[in-house]
């Protein structure tokens, strides 16, 4: 069953055609990986359905509701949720605090005024659990401006997934890391998300990751779908190996 | 502090913890939410002349009276500011803070007739009743008895206000305000409409500095549109500048500090606003932590 779908989807920038009219579907529960080269659109047609942008034409539909003029909040509101490729933290406040505001966020508890944050009992108890189970609970609390950049990008995760979406667009979790870091981070990111049964898109360049974690893998280029299907089929599509590997299968 | 000081310093003191209520007012803009305003003169100017005017025009001796109409009338022009300024940020905010302060100290200084132009409104202490009408100042040798009394409650009302803050920086709501200053376009992916808590931190930020020119004017005896002036809003500035505005103290300390250093610059010296222009200039190159801030960190290092 189809959770999130987009119907001929557009934004251009001058005369780049980021999105090029994209039918996008992401079904429920699925690990998606979506790649392409620098340029291919990715991250424009994510900032799309999240709202960051707006689309020139073309609508999106979060199952049969139609989210295409709907603002950020929203959008939140009907379950979707990301994190950025340049990570996006609240650097001064702990690492503890970001998952917490993420928290009362979610939970309508942002406007309390006259009430001490930390005697949330829940909510202190459901964001101490989340950075255990992302593996920072010694971190929780220092800044998060003390993380180390894996520690950045997976708190970056955490927070995104506090909001307990229904999909998670994840723009390049592994960037900046090095390759031993990369996969820690995807063992950690995959064994939540899946656990905590929500679909997820991933915006991801190293190819290695997208074929060991993705169900499915959606190959961008100049603005449209060049193929999509599961790993083992996108491992042999010639079209791929030639624009994205830059080899012949 | 009466028992071991004269009547002009617990007054001086008394000064410095009105000015505190403001700079902790003032800083849960800009420490908190990442806005400077260079326009606060116009929430102090407004409860200093709610004050007077209340007093002078519907005969209200009763400083709780007095505090609440202060209150309301400082709340009620952040509120509607409020609207006006926090749609945008940085230089955009500042400048427009700015010029609705001047509006403000243009209609003081012109609408004489109400306002007493240049000349002020006389707050004279002898008419002033605290709690409620159990403690008065009749005869005109009571100023001591005054000021013993109205630093303590200055004192009731600042330790209140800052218990008060605490809650609030400390609340859902305060970090809120954190994460907006930190990152406003994550706070945004969080689902949380900046502009509205930006406004109620306005609103809330007005309220404390319309309560701080409340509780300042029976002190001062009189005011006069300098109070609404663009350089009462610096010297607001200057306090949290001076503590330092990354920590909850630093503006208290600071006010109460800059309270002292202009009292005694304008004493010492005929240059004295060269002198706190310098101490300024040294403050933002040496210690851009402020002395509170600046101080934290010494202790942190020796522990």
């Amino acid at each position: 069953m189809s959770l999130l779908r987009t119907e001929a989807l557009k934004k251009h920038f001058g005369e780049t055609r980021a999105v090029d009219n994209v039918n996008f579907t992401v079904n429920e529960g699925e690990f998606l990986s979506l790649v392409g080269t620098n340029g291919a659109g990715k991250t424009t047609l994510v900032n799309l359905i999240s709202a960051f942008l707006a689309p020139d034409s073309g609508r999106i539909f979060i199952g049969e509701r139609d989210i295409t003029r709907s603002s950020v909040e929203e959008r939140i509101r009907a379950g979707i949720a990301r994190s950025f490729q340049l990570v996006n933290l609240f650097d001064d406040l702990s690492v503890l605090d970001n998952v917490a505001l993420s928290i009362f966020a979610r939970d309508g508890k942002t406007k309390r005024i006259f009430a001490l944050a930390e005697r949330d009992a829940a909510v202190m108890r459901e964001a101490t659990e989340l950075l255990e189970l992302f593996g920072m609970g010694a971190k929780a609390r220092g800044p998060a401006r003390d993380l180390a950049q894996g520690e950045r990008k997976l708190l970056d995760v955490a927070v995104a997934y506090a909001l307990r979406p229904k999909l998670l667009f994840l723009d390049e979790p592994t960037s900046g890391v090095s390759t031993r870091d990369k996969a820690q981070i995807m063992d950690r990111v995959s064994s939540v998300v899946r656990g905590g049964g929500i679909t997820a898109v991933v915006i991801e360049h190293d190819m290695d990751v997208v074929f060991k974690y993705s169900d499915r893998v959606v190959v961008m280029h100049e603005g449209r779908f060049l193929a999509d299907g599961p790993p083992e089929d996108i491992r042999r599509n010639s079209d791929v190996a030639k624009y994205l590997l830059g080899t012949d299968v | 502090m009466p028992v071991f000081a004269g009547t002009y310093q617990t007054q001086l003191l008394t000064y410095g913890l009105t000015l505190a209520i403001a700079a902790l007012g003032f800083n849960l803009l800009l420490g908190y939410t990442g806005l400077l305003s260079f326009g606060h003169s116009a929430y102090f100017g407004a409860g200093a002349y709610a004050v007077a005017l209340t007093m002078r025009y519907l005969d209200v001796a009763s400083m709780e009276l007095l505090l609440l109409g202060g209150v309301v009338f400082s709340a009620a022009l952040a509120a509607l500011f409020g609207v006006v300024c926090v749609r945008h940020t940085r230089i955009f905010f500042a400048i427009l803070t700015l010029a609705l302060s001047q509006v403000l100290w243009t209609l003081a200084y012109k609408f004489f007739w109400i306002t007493g132009g240049t000349d002020g409104l006389r707050v004279p202490f002898a008419k002033v009743t605290l709690l409620g009408g159990l403690v008065s100042f009749p005869g005109a040798d009571a100023f001591g008895k005054f000021i013993t009394s109205y630093y303590y409650y200055v004192l009731a009302v600042f330790c209140l206000c800052a218990a008060l803050m605490w809650l609030i920086v400390h609340s859902p709501f305060g970090k809120t305000l954190q994460a907006i200053r930190d990152n406003e376009t994550r706070a945004r992916f969080l689902g949380v409409r900046i502009w509205r808590y930006r406004w109620l931190a306005f609103l809330v930020s007005g309220i404390f500095t319309g309560l701080a020119g409340s509780l300042w004017v029976p002190l001062n005896g009189l005011t006069t549109p300098d109070v609404l002036y663009w350089p009462q809003s610096g010297k607001i500035v200057f306090f949290a500048v001076l503590g330092g505005f990354r920590n909850f103290t630093g503006p208290i300390f600071g006010a109460v500090l800059f309270n002292y250093l202009e009292v005694y610059a304008v004493a010492l010296t005929e240059y004295w606003q060269l002198t706190l222009g310098v101490i300024l200039i040294v403050l933002v190159t040496f210690l851009p932590a402020g002395v509170v801030g600046t101080a934290q960190r010494l202790l942190a290092r020796l522990k």
